[in-house]
């Protein structure tokens, strides 16, 4: 198990590689000049007093060998990236690595409670849809799903946002409202010890900061579960009726268990095998598209969104380290799925 | 097939809503003609965007939506223009009618709908049609050959399908600028992969029939066999199911547009369209809630029935031919 494990991590540095090396190679048709703007430290505005002559650029160029081969020049960014330098972003405008923690936080807070939510009440749902197969309850839930997956992501935000704010005034956009920004940003009133805003008006006891958070956060959640969750469910349904017409399923429930033992115990254990190895997966891979399009919906002010303006505004840099730390969300999720494998399905070793 | 296709409620809904949208994209000039007709047919059928590259000046470009004047707020349906079918865009005195009304900054909803079913569908069939067919060279020769040929093409696939396609999307638009036909190509390169696993599944269940021993026997080439003898008899459920991933397609393309990515905002492009009505979801401040509806109404609308009625004949199809993936994607 430990070497499986390791072998898989293993994968992650040789796909940060190809990536990044990949796009190394695609930056090589690009000139010396417009390759210059993106992959120095220093903003160049403000090292050179606001002004940049042609001499001056060149010299950046040569001094950071921008007109060497793509190769060459992949070489020398490695060996900065090992320093801990991934560049400067000029959306940001700061450096690549400071804009991520910075929106991290912000990001992670709107998956962390869109995830969880969904897994839970779409297995749930899943299940209760199986076990009224064709009832009244079952249709319902399907009409649901079918719709939830052929809403795509941006017009069903804009469809809450109308209804939620627009109608109702009670879900606005963005992250936290004026006042609240005010005293989450100002040291002296309020302590980030995470970056989450719900944790950390927790943590201050700040109950009125919770709660606009909280509001905040509402819309962008439902719409970013929303599609996983109609495909989630959909999956669940349908192992867990395969499932229900097994023959073991009739021996348990000719031994006389309860009928709540035979579902959950005999039914949902085995149903879960193909939910968790083709739908958390595809959940995840949804969620990272679904974020920057929830983010920019409800300019709520994430990794998601810096990425949008970063790769409208030719910031290389700041996208390519959004894409690294997407990769590995994908790929150790992917490991996490293979390790919860083993206890789901005690068939299965990887030894 | 078709038969319990048609029996089917659900898949039969998906079917009539696709011809509707198929007999939209086609009847595109005649539903909502350009202001000043185009010289050639071509310009009708080919998106700028394919033709930039060989040529530099572009004398009429229909996918281009009219605009209205320069004013940023929105417009608000003609009933008059519904005096006949095709709906009117100009009336007597030549003043601009608006079907349904306009976007943002005056751009016509409903020829922008109109054009933009050309653009989803042209767009989606130039993907499936490209990734189909790299990922069924490839994969008919990895399955066929096996060896070492197999495992350097299966490492391959392994490699494509290991990177999350919308990242590098990102990343690969951030070099290279926005542009539909960018997108294409991106999605091109790395969406034949998932084909090419799935044909070298059927061609290794298909490689060792009597048949193809037969042409072997009777001295026929290797390309002979595959093409002629391997594909043909295997290919069936591959441009089926390939076919129904144009709905999801569409729905990445216009995701991305919506996003800003796409041709720019004139573009008859559905995602485009949905980020215009973005700002006036709310109206005006103080005002009615509703007053622009129709900016986010027909648009939202158009593409949610796409996507519902690929949806919908997908889950149908899917069915039929494997039962046991009920549900599953």
């Amino acid at each position: 198990m430990l070497g499986f494990i390791i072998r898989r991590l293993l994968f992650l540095p040789f796909l940060w590689f190809a990536i990044t090396l990949l796009t190394f190679l695609l930056l090589e048709p690009l000139g010396p000049y417009q390759r210059v703007a993106l992959f120095i430290n220093v903003n160049p505005e403000q090292a050179f007093g606001g002004k940049l002559t042609k001499e001056q650029l060149q010299r950046l160029i040569e001094k950071y060998g921008l007109d060497r081969p793509a190769i060459e020049q992949y070489i020398r960014w490695i060996r900065q990236v090992f320093q801990g330098n991934f560049g400067w972003s000029k959306v940001a405008q700061k450096p690549v690595f400071e804009a991520i923690r910075e929106r991290l936080p912000a990001t992670f807070e709107l998956g962390l409670y869109a995830v969880l939510p969904v897994v839970l009440i779409a297995i749930w749902l899943g299940v209760l849809s199986a076990v009224h197969h064709n009832k009244p309850l079952d249709h319902t839930l399907r009409f649901f799903s079918i719709t939830g997956y052929s809403l795509p992501t941006f017009v069903f935000g804009i469809f809450v946002l109308m209804f939620f704010y627009g109608i109702l005034g009670w879900f606005p956009p963005g992250r936290l409202s004026f006042w609240a920004e005010r005293i989450v940003y100002d040291a002296t009133q309020f302590t980030r010890y995470t970056g989450l805003n719900t944790i950390d008006a927790i943590l201050n006891n700040r109950w009125d900061i919770f709660w606009d958070a909280l509001r905040h956060l509402i819309l962008p959640v439902l719409t970013l579960s929303y599609l996983s969750w109609a495909g989630l469910q959909r999956v669940t349904r349908s192992s867990m009726l395969e499932t229900l017409r097994q023959d073991y399923i009739t021996t348990a429930r000719a031994k006389g268990l309860t009928e709540r033992v035979v579902i959950l115990k005999h039914g949902l254990r085995n149903a879960m095998i193909p939910v968790t190895t083709i739908a958390v997966p595809t959940v995840i891979g949804l969620m990272l598209s679904g974020v920057v399009i929830t983010e920019t919906v409800f300019n709520y002010k994430g990794l998601g969104l810096l990425s949008v303006d970063a790769t409208l505004q030719f910031d290389v840099p700041m996208v390519l380290g959004f894409t690294l730390i997407g990769t590995s969300l994908i790929v150790l999720t992917n490991l996490l799925v293979d390790i919860l494998y083993v206890f789901i399905d005690p068939r299965v070793r990887y030894d | 097939m078709l038969k319990r296709l048609l029996k089917n409620p659900l898949s039969l809904t998906g079917i009539v809503l696709l011809v509707l949208f198929f007999f939209m994209a086609l009847a595109a000039p005649w539903l909502a003609p350009p202001a000043k007709p185009c010289p050639s047919f071509v310009y009708y059928i080919v998106p700028d965007w394919l033709l930039r590259p060989f040529m530099k000046e572009l004398p009429c470009e229909p996918f281009r939506i009219p605009r209205d004047g320069f004013r940023a707020t929105p417009l608000p349906p003609d009933p008059q223009a519904w005096t006949t079918f095709p709906p009117r865009l100009k009336d007597e005195s030549g003043r601009m009618l608006h079907p349904l009304g306009t976007t943002e900054n005056r751009y016509d909803i409903w020829y922008g709908l109109v054009w933009g079913t050309r653009t989803a569908l042209i767009a989606g069939i130039l993907i499936v049609g490209c990734t189909l067919l790299i990922g069924i060279i490839l994969g008919a020769i990895s399955g066929y050959f096996g060896g070492w040929v197999d495992s350097v093409l299966m490492r391959g696939v392994d490699f494509v399908l290991a990177l999350p396609t919308f990242l590098m999307t990102l990343v690969i638009l951030s070099i290279w600028g926005r542009g539909l036909d960018k997108i294409v190509l991106v999605d091109i390169l790395f969406g034949w992969a998932g084909y090419a696993r799935f044909v070298r599944g059927i061609i290794l269940s298909v490689r060792e029939r009597e048949f193809v021993a037969g042409a072997k026997a009777l001295g026929a080439s290797h390309w002979h066999i595959i093409f002629r003898h391997v594909l043909p008899n295997s290919i069936y459920p591959v441009l089926i199911l390939a076919s129904l991933d144009i709905g999801s397609i569409v729905l990445g393309l216009s995701g991305l547009s919506f996003l800003g990515l796409g041709q720019g905002e004139d573009y008859a492009d559905w995602g485009q369209m949905i980020a215009f009505a973005r700002n006036r979801i709310v109206g005006v401040a103080g005002g009615d809630v509703m007053q622009y509806w129709y900016t986010w109404v027909f648009p939202g609308m158009t593409i949610t029935l796409f996507v519902l009625a690929w949806n919908l004949l997908g889950d149908a199809v899917r069915d039929i031919l494997d039962p046991r993936l009920r549900g599953m994607r």
